[in-house]
């Protein structure tokens, strides 16, 4: 076996901060190997090296034999390297076929075009990764698991040895995760080499060869897959034992807060959805992507109104017909997409925290500064937010500290109902632990949480109950005694439960 | 001090270019100040006014051209009304709201329809820049009433007035922005509409009323320009939306929404408001005033782009 990758002692560091430390890494030609760690560990720098994005400081970077003195994205694309981000990068408006082909065709900008043979080579590939896509397909159509996919088709086609995955099963339900490891296995075979980033350390075991640990920029350790288990990574990546995952704190149920009775939204896919909350719960709302989760989210906040049915709040019936309507309900969204809206980058941290009382801080419209310091600043503590001021922008801040700072933002409205919409997507281990602990909080205060989550332990871990979707629909509701992976699973698959409630 | 430094870096270097100018006057035109540098003040004044409203509309991530043309229309139809007797605070009130109404015509097409702007305020500036052609054929409006030009003031009284009103809306729209609570909604819609209303913001309610301001802030700087002569030239406009457009950005408001200061955009106004006359005074020949004009914008964006990229 080759190495299609050896970086000897590399580092790198952006102004004072030490991104990594000497760090060296290999992949094998016809392995997969997994790069772990928490935000912040130096994963995505290691990867950008590989791809030219960033150059070393110091260190060698070797790929496919040869040694890279000056790396840039054309020399390491030139070289086999191609990544597939957890958002794909396609072009929305071109085909399926023409974004294939704008990746592996070569020539001047007079040759011909040959269609033919572009939708052809296209639906091979396609076919290679198991994508029942037709190449007319315009992308602006396509899923996002099959942008993966379509990612894929198209590296495969530019020749590349070397495919660099960023947390790509982060947004994929169970049976596409399940699809993907079956292409990347295949590729395997095919002698590719992968570099799979992710946190959801429980799918490590069935993919990967091999794992390599960074911790704060440094190199902690690489070991084959099978002879380290997860409590174990979880330490080498923390530098400390985690005991307990999921610190769910069960507080005493109150009042039904928010109930629907069978609302329907035709824009939104979502079809006779009738579920309720009470004051003090967290209902934890699975399905597989594209099963109408985030959809209801966004019918019940206003976004794209139910078109029938009813909504109860504290068992009054309400219509919301815009976000305005739900937050004046004490209704709160946080949105999925925190990076595009769940903050505003731009924004201060304290204007952040407050864009949603804004109302409530202003007096006759004017805005009283030292209150929202005050809020802001209370926040920033409670929530321990990581931030240099609360007069920082939210884009200086990491994934993990801006979604706190989303959440303050509806915290701070003091809402009766709390809608999350994957809370902890992409958030390093200790700050998810601190937003589950925070969770309990609230609903220890009365405050009612409907939880979505692609996270299956997470949604049995943290959920008081647990509504299935399924094709817009509420598939079934379990508590949580009674729920399993496997019925959960089963529940999203669509295969109805007699009885349950 | 050096966090603020760094925050309103933009604000700070506009500031030091205008004094670095007024001081260069001082040594090598000294003469400047007595025979310039108040009739540059009430030149700009109008144009203070339309790049505060300008301010907003960009703020917003939105963009009106047809302001030039709006100006010239109001600019026509105060005069029309005050040579048929209309009294002068009528003629006034009357004229804001005709810009009112345009701003709100382009409000509502922008905001409701979901039209872009810059196709939105492009048709309107056609519209009423020939609608204006066929009405007028190019002649100015004469035989205006004695109370038309400077408010019917002294010229030194006029003047004054002109640049304490301008001065005054500007401070008023500066407070507002930072102190009122719709001053931040512009700021969170210009920087992520979606995000905006996610946090029960109401995107369209704003845009549409940036427009509505900027079409009475139009209005206005049409009495503005207008009460400075003795007849309304019908061609007072032609180019104006250029001219505020490049003082908002050099002031540092960025074009894609959301950032920059109304500070900035005053001096933005003062520097390229002085540097056509001062160039006079300094004996470069007038050719050049354009060119360094241009100048001046592609610097102040480009050190933006640097300063971004030399952030981490």
């Amino acid at each position: 076996m080759a190495a299609l990758v050896r970086l000897a002692s590399v580092s790198k560091s952006f102004g004072a901060v030490q991104a990594l430390k000497g760090v060296s890494f290999e992949l094998q030609s016809g392995e997969v190997h997994a790069l772990v760690g928490e935000n912040g560990a130096g994963k995505s720098t290691l990867v950008k090296i590989i791809t030219g994005a960033h150059r070393a400081d110091s260190g060698t970077v070797e790929i496919a034999g040869q040694v890279v003195r000056h790396n840039d994205p054309a020399v390491a694309k030139a070289l086999g390297v191609a990544t597939i981000y957890q958002q794909p990068a396609l072009f929305a408006d071109l085909s399926v076929a023409e974004n294939i082909a704008l990746r592996m065709e070569r020539g001047g900008l007079l040759r011909l075009v040959r269609w033919g043979w572009r939708r052809q080579r296209a639906a091979e590939l396609l076919d290679r990764v198991g994508a029942c896509i037709s190449p007319d397909t315009f992308v602006r159509d396509l899923s996002m698991p099959q942008q993966q996919l379509v990612e894929i088709a198209s590296a495969l086609g530019a020749e590349a040895r070397i495919l660099i995955f960023d947390e790509p099963t982060s947004s994929l339900s169970e049976r596409e995760v399940e699809n993907l490891f079956r292409v990347i296995g295949e590729l395997r075979r095919q002698g590719v080499g992968s570099i799979y980033i992710s946190h959801r350390l429980e799918e490590l075991p069935r993919i990967a060869d091999r794992v390599t640990v960074l911790r704060d920029g440094g190199y902690v350790a690489t070991r084959p897959m099978d002879e380290v288990d997860r409590a174990e990574l979880i330490r080498q990546m923390v530098g400390r034992s985690v005991d307990a995952v999921f610190s769910k704190v069960n507080v005493p149920l109150g009042e039904v807060v928010l109930e629907t009775r069978g609302i329907s939204c035709a824009q939104a896919k979502v079809r006779d959805v009738s579920l309720s909350i009470r004051a003090g719960e967290i209902l934890g709302l699975a399905g597989l992507v594209g099963a109408g989760r985030t959809e209801l989210a966004r019918v019940l906040f206003g976004l794209t109104p139910a078109d029938a049915g009813q909504v109860l709040v504290r068992g009054r019936p309400v219509t919301i017909g815009s976000p305005d309507h739900a937050i004046r309900q004490g209704i709160a969204y946080v949105p999925e997409d925190r990076r595009r809206h769940g903050v505003i980058l731009e924004m201060p941290v304290a204007s952040n925290a407050t864009l949603a009382i804004l109302r409530r801080l202003a007096t006759g419209g004017m805005i009283r500064f030292r209150e929202e310091r005050r809020v802001a600043e209370s926040f920033v503590e409670r929530l321990g937010i990581k931030t240099a001021s609360i007069d920082s922008p939210a884009g200086n801040l990491s994934g993990g500290n801006q979604q706190k700072v989303a959440l303050a933002r509806w915290l701070a409205a003091e809402p009766s109902v709390i809608i999350l919409d994957e809370p902890t997507q992409g958030v390093d281990v200790g700050a998810k632990a601190e937003i589950h602990r925070l969770m309990c909080e609230f609903a220890g205060r009365g405050m009612a949480i409907l939880m979505i989550s692609s996270e299956l332990p997470e949604v049995l871990g943290m959920s008081d109950r647990i509504a299935v979707m399924h094709q817009g629909q509420i598939a079934g509701t379990l508590d949580r005694a009674d729920a399993t992976q496997e019925r959960v699973l089963a529940m999203a698959l669509g295969h109805r439960e007699e009885g349950a409630a | 001090m050096r966090v603020l430094l760094r925050r309103y870096s933009r604000e700070a270097s506009v500031a030091a270019a205008y004094a670095a100018l007024l001081a260069l006057l001082a040594w090598q035109a000294p003469r400047y100040y007595q025979q310039q540098f108040a009739a540059v003040w009430v030149s700009i004044a109008p144009v203070l006014v339309l790049a505060t409203g300008m301010a907003l509309v960009i703020l917003a991530r939105q963009i009106d051209i047809s302001i030039g043309w709006q100006l010239s229309v109001c600019g026509v139809v105060a005069g029309l009304m005050a040579r048929q007797g209309v009294p002068m605070p009528a003629v006034v009130a009357l004229t804001i709201t005709l810009g009112t109404v345009m701003g709100a015509f382009n409000g509502a097409l922008v905001a409701f329809m979901g039209l872009p702007s810059i196709v939105v305020t492009l048709a309107t500036m056609v519209i009423l820049r020939q609608g204006l052609a066929w009405a007028r054929q190019g002649e100015a409006v004469y035989g205006l009433p004695a109370d038309f030009q400077w408010f019917g003031q002294t010229q030194a009284a006029g003047q004054f007035t002109l640049v304490v009103v301008a001065l005054g809306l500007f401070g008023a729209f500066a407070w507002g922005l930072r102190w009122l609570a719709a001053g931040r909604a512009v700021y969170a819609v210009g920087s992520d509409h979606e995000a905006a209303r996610l946090a029960g913001i109401r995107p369209h309610r704003v845009v549409f009323g940036v427009f509505v301001l900027m079409g009475a802030l139009a209005g206005l700087a049409a009495m503005l320009q207008s009460v400075r002569s003795p007849q309304v030239d019908p061609n007072a406009g032609k180019d104006l939306e250029l001219q505020v457009i490049a003082a908002v950005v050099v002031g540092g408001v960025a074009i894609s929404g959301g950032r920059g200061t109304l500070i900035g955009v005053l001096l933005g106004v003062a520097l390229l408001g002085t540097i056509g006359s001062a160039l006079v005074f300094l004996d470069v020949h007038s050719t050049w005033q354009r060119a360094l004009e241009g100048l001046i914008i592609l610097i102040a964006v480009s050190s933006d782009a640097l300063r971004r990229r030399a952030a981490p």
